[in-house]
């Protein structure tokens, strides 16, 4: 039995409560608390827009809840450890970020959160609230894409809240904003790899057993089975091995401009994170594949797992402009770039 | 023999139901960590602690009632997927209660089938996929067949059916939940949900033997 792995916490069962309200003190004011929930909105919501909901389970910090602000998720529900949140949550979350012109639910495609959202939904269409629902299912590990609504939504969520906050910001209906959501759902593409485990902070047990000289290729973000478990191998030898499923999925073809971003699962050194990309890159320039943004950081964790996730997203010029657009949070602040 | 069970006592029934769930959270998490993400006992104990307080605080006057709020305290508090399909097994049920004063071996019988619809359809499934559903629908099945007014012989049959659901959870591969992914690895692994039912089940045939 392995041990209780140290981390620096109070009572585990407040960990999701205190991290709320850390997580509000640490947007210096544009995020608030909805009272007795663990639900977040922003505090500068404009009116007449079209409302961005995001939400999950927590334990995969900055991911979800980290994503809010401008020109990002404008609330969130946030679920106790890897679990979603409650319909309760998600429906008051919902009532707090709708502006009069509907509400665009946007989440991992997990039995979990598509009960709890869809429950949701049922609620706010009661009231006249018009909800629609994107799924995040960017996982290409488990399942076929014959199966695509069978995969899970891992790092595909970041570039997702990205570009549909800012088309949330922008457009005026929801039917557009699901429109471009849907678009990039359509074009983005995740793999990942770990290579030790992380736990549950009320347990203190990590979610699989994996042996020392082992690595889970393609294992999902809850430490859910991937498609191979196989002796530790060499960061070239990996990344060839994830973007070659990746690839050839959309698949991604020469002269197609993409966003790349490589996620540090939890545990894993920014070093390694880098020179993973150094190889990512030569892949996709033998490829010929024109890569427009990088990001390389630690956007959706699962807890001290170690290992990381490949996120890529065939752009157009709409989708690029939705990604460009300046952000400010705690999960991803994105200032002004252009490409001139 | 005892033919009804009134709200009073089915309080008590469910305070022993959710006890019974919060001492077996190591039992959850450990099936869990097998074939899913290893929080179910902890979103089990987070609902029926919250099930266990609103049992003891509010004052509740129908069977129907004792059901809807355990349910609803579930709902709120467990989350994830287990928040969603416990909630509506207990308050979906509870309607097989509404007009009626008292538990009886047949509107328990209708609870069973009632809750199983209810699961089955918020969830997306059917018998067989590795889930709940597989140990409620043998214990609706083995109540019904049971065939008595004697309520501890009808749960008793419900709970025998639950648990024989478990074990043949065993050899189901899993096409829903988490567990998904690990495709023909979850052979060998009962269900964590369907374990959960037997718990409480079990629970339940415990209390009804003591009347």
């Amino acid at each position: 039995m392995a041990k209780v792995p140290k981390k620096i916490l109070n009572d585990v069962r407040n960990v999701v409560d205190e991290m709320i309200d850390g997580l509000v003190l640490a947007n210096d004011g544009l995020v608030r608390r909805l009272p007795g929930k663990d639900a977040i909105v922003r505090t500068d919501l404009p009116n007449e827009k079209v409302a961005l909901l995001i939400g999950g389970g927590s334990g995969h910090e900055p991911i979800f809840h980290g994503f809010v602000g401008k020109n990002m998720g404008d609330g969130a529900a946030c679920g106790q450890i890897f679990a979603a949140p409650s319909p309760d949550t998600i429906y008051e979350a919902a009532k707090a970020v709708h502006r009069g012109k509907g509400i665009l639910f946007l989440y991992g495609n997990y039995a979990g959160d598509n009960m709890n959202f869809d429950f949701a939904a049922e609620l706010l269409e009661n009231d006249g609230i018009e909800v629609r629902t994107v799924r995040v299912a960017d996982d290409v590990a488990a399942f076929p894409p014959e199966r695509s609504f069978d995969r899970r939504g891992i790092t595909g969520d970041v570039l997702m809240i990205k570009i549909c906050g800012g088309a949330a910001e922008e457009l005026s209906t929801l039917a557009e904003v699901e429109r471009v959501a849907r678009k990039a759902a359509n074009n983005v593409r995740s793999m990942g790899v770990a290579v030790s485990a992380g736990s549950i902070p009320e347990t203190g047990k990590p979610t699989f057993e994996l042996a020392d000289d082992e690595i889970e290729i393609g294992m999902g973000a809850h430490g859910e089975a991937g498609i191979a478990r196989q002796k530790m191998s060499s960061a070239d030898e990996i990344a060839d091995q994830i973007m070659d499923k990746i690839l050839n999925d959309l698949p991604f073809e020469s002269k197609d401009d993409i966003a790349l971003l490589i996620n540090n699962l939890g545990a894993t050194t920014m070093m390694e994170m880098l020179i993973v990309n150094r190889r990512i890159r030569q892949i996709l320039k033998k490829k010929n594949i024109n890569v427009y943004r990088t990001y390389v950081g630690t956007w959706l964790t699962v807890q001290e797992m170690a290992g990381f996730s490949v996120t890529l997203m065939k752009l157009d010029d709409e989708l690029k402009h939705y990604l460009d657009l300046p952000a400010q949070s705690i999960g991803l602040s994105n200032m002004n770039l252009s490409n001139d | 023999m005892i033919d009804e069970m009134h709200h009073e006592e089915c309080i008590e029934m469910l305070k022993e139901v959710s006890q019974a769930i919060i001492n077996n959270v190591d039992v959850l998490t450990d099936a869990d960590r097998a074939i899913g993400d290893g929080d179910h006992g902890i979103g089990m104990r987070r609902g029926f602690e919250a099930a266990l307080e609103v049992l003891e605080s509010k004052n509740i006057k129908t069977v129907e009632e004792v059901f809807n709020t355990v349910g609803m305290a579930i709902m709120s508090k467990t989350g994830g997927a287990a928040g969603v399909v416990f909630g509506t097994f207990f308050c979906s049920g509870a309607k097989a209660f509404s007009n009626n004063a008292a538990i009886r071996g047949d509107n328990f019988v209708k609870f069973l089938e009632v809750a199983q619809a209810a699961v089955a359809k918020r969830g997306g499934v059917e018998e067989g996929q590795k889930t709940m559903v597989d140990a409620i629908a043998p214990a609706a099945r083995s109540a019904k067949a049971a065939n008595t007014e004697d309520i501890a012989v009808v749960f008793s049959a419900a709970a025998r059916g639950a648990l024989a659901g478990v074990e043949k959870t065993k050899s189901m591969i899993a096409t829903t939940g988490k567990a998904r992914s690990m495709g023909e690895r979850s052979i060998g692994h009962p269900d964590p949900g369907a374990i959960s039912i037997s718990i409480i089940l079990g629970a339940m045939q415990k209390f009804a033997s003591r009347l």
